[in-house]
């Protein structure tokens, strides 16, 4: 595919992928009756002591990590050890799975009928099976799927069984056990339920962390759950949650089995289902309740098109070879195993460590259509304000220079090569219409049309500028969650991009201290590995130089005369990110001088944005994202800018609007990124 | 049971008259020859020659009787005969000159060997091969004087330039040598070693230690930096029980005796130390304090540090002893504990007191078939809990557990081998055992009779509870000869391209299973990592039970055709294991001792200030670094 180039770091233009197989073709073509029905006899773990759910249960109960904690509760509390015994059971029988193979038929036979009519493809890639296969075999296996739709475990667990493999346990949120009978099924094809936080909850943690370690040791299923935490509503990535990947990693760490095997999956969609639904929750209108009525309401998404769905089963990782050299296993050596302890400094930065890593290749493995690009493309036509929208020919000239300069960057795209592009434009667009309207040959977002359940007959006098701002940006939001699939591709580009921006000058030193300083301030946003910035920094400037956009010298940095283009598409995907921070950052000066909350953050910086919105002081609608908003407070608070006060009033923020007004300034490209200014982050 | 040569002995009368003139002026050794407790002076002015002397084991040749490139006996190895049978040649154990049917499909089932593919050992010593000596001349001169034996032989010296770590063994067998001690001096007595040290100390000459030469550490080699002449010195004429006494039931013997003769003798009294490493045929006292040696027995008798009672040492500053025999002190730290595993590095154990016991009535082996090793732990850490663990208990895992079998010899009578179909039904059809996950435990009860019934009913019914069923005394019996046999197996091994060793550890009774297995499979994933081309042999057995821990042992051979440096592959799957080890909370070594081998992690196991501690005595005591080894610092 590319040069071979004998460069020092690694070359993302090198990766080498699977090819995909479409598992759907033979449910298309065979009885799904039989399928659901057909002998199933996964390969298990060498070291498996075969348990039944019941005995498992036992297992946890009787441990000594359990027992201790249950002793410790009880003294702490001045329960009886009964009393505690009896509470561990019962959120035991709270959480447990009860995983059926008649469960699993159910739903093999239910999910292929779904799947057919809202898929045209389900894409797997073969040799992950087949490297799958292997590893379970030989060590206690976790799955980590990414996470963008509620779809996810219920096709994992599909394709497992389809292949023979064995079925998962899956790590799911409280919040599905409300839906009642659902709340069983899936509990029945091997969901365990935990609660969404139990900080303190000391008996609560050490049942929880039992239950899985004990299915991974004993080699009981592959125990799988969402290194994001929840679904991603912008599908970008999200920062990892450390608690069950801590929780995984330990029996290794404590030499209770000799390896453990991660292997990072990657789901990508074409079309979310929960597209719209996510824009409304970004914006404000609350998730609703996940209930099985719900559920059923969603059956008008059943006559949709969703297009096809591509599931990469990464690399395995081992947690032998990520912990070589990095970790003491001997710290462990001096405190019996089963007594909790709150991780070492050490492990800690470990395991965060390892969870960015594996984040980063799920990204790296998600497939990215045609739309991706003409969804980043549209945003910035959108943005640049040409009211009419672009030519069709225009964006197809536009999409092919981006398809080349992504492939370029790594991108794992999946461009119909042997289509025309204007073919593979149109039919992307006519797969998205609801985003998107042509007429007379010019494409833009489809804006106007999607006030709600407007029909065309109603007057239009009773929508006020607030209510259409938001209808738009449903339509923006969804649209960018398509561009920000293609985010991690362009990610360190683009910063490195906005850094010679923002940068006062052309020297190395400078955009490099400029780019640290935006990559520092977007890693609340962004998947980017802590500690790598020099890395990061490299890698940029490596594919801008071999694009023949930038000159790298020893001293300086010089965009090329045909590097133009490309550093402005860069700057321009950042832009919206560089201005969200910098309203949020105006909001908390000007605002926030009174008493504000951490709850009511985000309604009042969504009025502030509103009002400059609506008086035109702001191009980007997807600013209006709760996610960003979230993002930047959070990176505030990182940098000591906001500070969290408790006391009375619950969560109260503090706003050092000195260091706020300066970072402001900076991301403005108004201040230099000062030692300073540095420093003080 | 030593061949001695007319010459060697020759040599030793001359030697001793001379040493009788030259003492026979200024000592008045009272004459005491007829009680069992016999107190001597140097035994070489000794008027009444020793009856037991004759039967001595070590010669000051010792490549007369032992090979100079393998282990144990020249007599005694094992071949594969023209009809491709093992057999084990020699007279001195139960499986010499048998026939074991079994070896030749498990040696090449199991490694992937053949016996097309020979790899023979170079069969002479090239004497020019080796360095010739750095002779420190004052030293050699003023040593004349004192009548001490010594010799500048090739042959001598390179046989004391080795332990047996596969790394040493190698070498020679391709009949590479590096640097080896430039002289051999045999003291005949603690005296004698005094006046050695004395003048090691006066000509600046490095000495080091010889006992058994039985390390396996790399505690033998010499320092390749070392520039001044290196003297080993070699203790195995000083070998005499000094007296015994019963009142106590200690006795008190010259280091240099090793074990079997040290057992012999005292037996001939009606006593025993029950001290019994796998090496006691070759390994010496001296060699045993000095590395802080365990036996099987050690749940009987104790290990060496419980046995010992009184050590004289002889140092660069001087002799190190304690004025009194009292069975426990308060007088501040042991100082017993400075020389317990100093390895070699502070001076030379001349002299012994050691507990004594009165031999066994009864000795009983026995051995329990569990259904998978992780029953087995589970029975032996029971075991310990009660402290009722008989004089030995091993447990085998599956792999040795089908080594051992292989190593079945001929049986003789259609009825035996009946039996052991019948036995080998029972246990796999009737009782559902899996032949690949079994594994076995061995026995040895010792004491009197009725005791050593009542204690075995006591473990049977403790093995039963976790489905173990006795399998009587042959299995158990078998399992103990492998130790002493193993190290000839080696041999064999590399003569068709297979290296091994085994290594040691102790850890506490929570971590023995997650270590076995993970340092199992670690040594299979390093092979396999580093080109090996046929899965090794990596398997385990726990060998013996504290109230707090167990002691591991791992066994670990590759079959390394088609590697270029089997050595250095053999050596990094090694340091992987170690590093696995202590990951999985095992210490350094639980008896083989740090020797050179070991000591890069010396710092991380005792800490910094430990590390200072051990240094500071070392500079006190030998500030000069005469005794050079450079072990365990």
């Amino acid at each position: 595919m590319a040069s071979k180039a004998v460069y020092s770091h690694r070359d993302p233009m090198l990766k080498k992928r699977d090819d995909f197989e479409d598992i759907l073709e033979e449910r298309r073509n065979s009885s799904d009756l039989r399928y659901a029905l057909r002998c199933y006899a996964p390969v298990v773990y060498k070291g498996l002591c075969p348990s039944k759910a019941g005995t498992l249960k036992n297992m946890v109960l009787q441990s000594d990590q359990l027992h201790y904690v249950i002793h410790q509760v009880s003294r702490e509390t001045g329960r009886a050890v009964d009393d505690v015994q009896e509470e561990a059971s019962s959120i035991l029988e709270e959480m447990a799975h009860r995983l059926q193979l008649s469960t699993v038929r159910f739903f093999a036979f239910t999910l292929s009928k779904v799947f057919k009519t809202l898929f045209r493809s389900i894409c797997v890639n073969e040799e992950g099976i087949q490297r799958l296969q292997q590893v379970i075999q030989e060590h206690p296996v976790v799955l980590l799927p990414s996470h963008r739709s509620y779809m996810d475990f219920l096709l994992m667990s599909y394709l497992l069984y389809t292949y023979d493999l064995a079925l998962p346990v899956i790590a799911a949120g409280m919040d599905f056990m409300g839906m009642k009978f659902v709340g069983e099924m899936l509990r029945m094809s091997g969901a365990f339920f935990i609660r969404r936080s139990f900080g303190g909850d000391k008996l609560y943690w050490a049942v929880f962390s039992e239950y899985v370690k004990t299915m991974l040791k004993n080699g009981f299923a592959p125990v799988e759950f969402f290194l994001e935490g929840t679904r991603s509503r912008t599908s970008k990535s999200l920062t990892p949650k450390l608690g069950l990947l801590n929780i995984v990693m330990d029996p290794f760490l404590k030499g209770e089995v000799f390896d453990v095997s991660l292997v990072p999956v990657s789901i990508s969609y074409e079309r979310i289902l929960e597209e719209s639904l996510y824009a409304r929750e970004l914006l404000g209108v609350p998730k609703p309740k996940e209930s099985t009525s719900g559920l059923i309401k969603a059956r008008k998404v059943l006559s949709e098109d969703y297009g096809s769905i591509h599931v990469y089963f990464g690399q395995p990782v081992s947690v032998r070879s990520l912990a070589e050299g990095r970790v003491d296993r001997c710290q462990f050596n001096l405190i019996p195993r089963h007594i909790p302890k709150k991780p070492s400094e050490d492990i800690h930065s470990f395991v965060n460590d390892s969870a960015y890593r594996l984040v980063r290749a799920q990204e790296e493995n998600m497939v990215l259509k045609p739309w991706v690009l003409l969804a980043s493309l549209l945003l910035q036509n959108q943005v640049s304000g040409q009211k009419r929208g672009i030519a069709l020919d225009e964006l197809t000239e536009q999409a092919v220079w981006l398809r080349d300069l992504s492939r370029q960057y790594g991108a794992f795209l999946h461009w119909p090569d042997h289509m025309p592009p204007s073919e593979v434009v149109s039919s992307s667009l006519s797969l998205h219409r609801g985003l998107v309207r042509i007429s007379e040959g010019k494409v833009q977002l489809a804006l106007e049309q999607t006030g709600g359940p407007a029909a065309p007959g109603e007057p239009r006098s009773a929508v006020t500028p607030e209510e259409e701002l938001l209808s738009q940006a449903v339509i923006v939001l969804s649209c960018a969650s398509y561009r920000n699939q293609a985010l991690h591709v362009f990610l360190r580009p683009a910063l490195l991009a906005s850094a010679i921006h923002t940068a006062s000058s052309n020297k190395k030193q400078e955009v490099f201290n400029s780019f640290s300083f935006l990559r520092n301030m977007f890693s609340n946003e962004f998947i980017l590995c802590p500690g790598a910035t020099v890395q990061d920094f490299e890698e940029a400037c490596y594919l801008l130089v071999k694009t023949g956009a930038l000159q790298v010298t020893q001293q300086e940095v010089l965009v090329t005369e045909r590097g133009h283009r490309t550093l402005v598409f860069l700057t321009s995907m950042l832009d919206p990110f560089l201005q969200g921070y910098q309203v949020v950052c105006r909001f908390l000066c000007e605002e926030a001088t009174e008493v504000l909350t951490e709850k009511q953050f985000i309604p009042a910086v969504r009025k502030f944005i509103i009002k400059h919105l609506v008086a035109g002081r702001l191009r980007y609608t997807e600013v209006l994202s709760s996610d960003l908003q979230k993002n930047s407070l959070a990176a505030l608070l990182r940098l000591g800018a906001v500070r969290k006060i408790k006391g009375a009033e619950q969560g109260t923020l503090k706003v050092n609007t000195v260091m706020v007004n300066s970072l402001e300034d900076t991301l403005g490209g108004k201040l230099p990124t000062q030692k300073a200014v540095v420093a003080r982050l | 049971m030593a061949s001695n040569t007319s010459g060697g002995s020759s040599d030793r009368q001359r030697i001793a008259q001379q040493r009788l003139r030259i003492i026979a002026g200024h000592l008045q050794r009272p004459v005491d020859g007829d009680s069992a407790i016999l107190a001597a002076e140097c035994k070489a002015q000794g008027s009444k020659p020793d009856a037991s002397r004759e039967e001595k084991t070590v010669p000051r040749r010792r490549q007369e009787i032992m090979k100079w490139n393998g282990w144990g006996y020249s007599d005694s190895r094992f071949l594969f005969n023209k009809k491709g049978q093992a057999e084990f040649t020699g007279k001195r154990y139960r499986l010499s000159g048998m026939i074991i049917p079994g070896l030749k499909d498990w040696f090449e089932g199991t490694f992937g060997a053949s016996l097309q593919h020979k790899t023979p050992a170079t069969p002479l010593l090239n004497n020019s091969a080796v360095q010739p000596p750095t002779l420190n001349e004052a030293f050699v001169e003023e040593l004349k004087s004192t009548g001490i034996p010594f010799s500048q032989d090739a042959e001598d010296r390179v046989f004391r330039a080795h332990g047996h770590c596969l790394h040493e063994i190698f070498a020679l067998r391709e009949g590479k040598f590096g640097r080896v001690p430039d002289m051999v001096v045999w003291p005949n007595c603690h005296n004698d070693v005094v006046k050695i040290v004395e003048l090691a100390s006066k000509h600046n000459v490095c000495l080091i230690p010889y006992g058994g030469g039985t390390s396996v550490s790399s505690a033998l080699e010499c320092p390749p930096e070392e520039t001044r002449s290196i003297v080993s010195l070699d203790t195995s004429q000083m070998n005499r029980i000094l007296w015994i006494d019963e009142k106590n039931l200690t006795a008190h013997m010259e280091a240099g005796i090793v074990g079997q003769d040290l057992e012999r003798l005292l037996n001939e009294s009606g006593y025993c130390t029950g001290h019994e490493p796998d090496s006691m045929e070759f390994s010496s006292l001296g060699g045993w304090v000095a590395t802080r040696a365990s036996g099987m027995k050690k749940n009987i008798y104790g290990n060496i540090e419980d046995l010992v009672v009184h050590i004289k040492m002889v140092t660069p500053q001087g002799v190190i002893e304690k004025s009194c025999q009292g069975p426990r002190m308060s007088t501040g730290p042991d100082i017993h504990h400075f020389i317990m595993g100093s390895e070699g590095t502070l001076g030379v154990v001349t002299e012994v007191t050691m507990k004594i016991r009165p031999m066994p009535e009864y000795q009983k082996y026995g051995s329990v078939v569990f259904p998978n090793f992780e029953q087995g732990v589970a029975c032996l850490r029971e075991v310990a809990r009660q402290r009722c663990a008989p004089a030995s208990i091993r447990l085998m895992d599956n792999e040795q557990f089908k080594f051992g079998h292989a190593l079945k010899p001929q049986v003789s009578s259609i009825f035996t081998s009946f039996l052991d179909g019948l036995k080998k039904f029972y246990i796999t059809k009737f009782k559902g055992f899996d032949p690949n996950r079994l594994c076995v435990a061995t026995l040895l009860f010792e004491g009197d009779r009725e005791k050593v019934l009542q204690h075995e009913k006591q473990v049977y019914d403790i093995a039963a509870k976790f489905g173990g069923l006795a399998a009587g005394e042959d299995n158990g019996q078998r399992g103990y000869m492998l130790t002493f046999v193993i190290a000839y197996l080696r041999d064999l091994g590399m003569d068709y391209y297979v290296i091994g060793e085994s290594f040691e550890t102790s850890v506490p009774w929570d971590r023995v299973l997650d270590i076995c297995r993970n340092v199992k499979a670690r040594i299979v994933r390093e092979c396999k990592e580093r080109g090996v081309q046929f899965p090794p042999l990596s398997t385990c057995r726990v060998t013996q039970t504290y109230d707090a821990g167990a002691c591991v042992y791992f066994y670990f051979a590759f079959n390394y055709r088609g590697l270029s440096d089997p050595v250095h592959v053999y050596e990094q799957v090694e340091h992987a294991a170690r590093e696995e080890i202590l990951a999985n909370g095992g210490s350094l070594s639980h008896h083989h001792g740090v020797g050179k081998l070991r000591k890069e992690w010396m710092r991380e196991t005792v800490s910094n200030v430990g590390m200072g501690m051990l240094k500071s005595v070392k500079d006190y005591v030998d500030p000069s670094n005469i005794f050079g080894n450079r072990n365990l610092l």
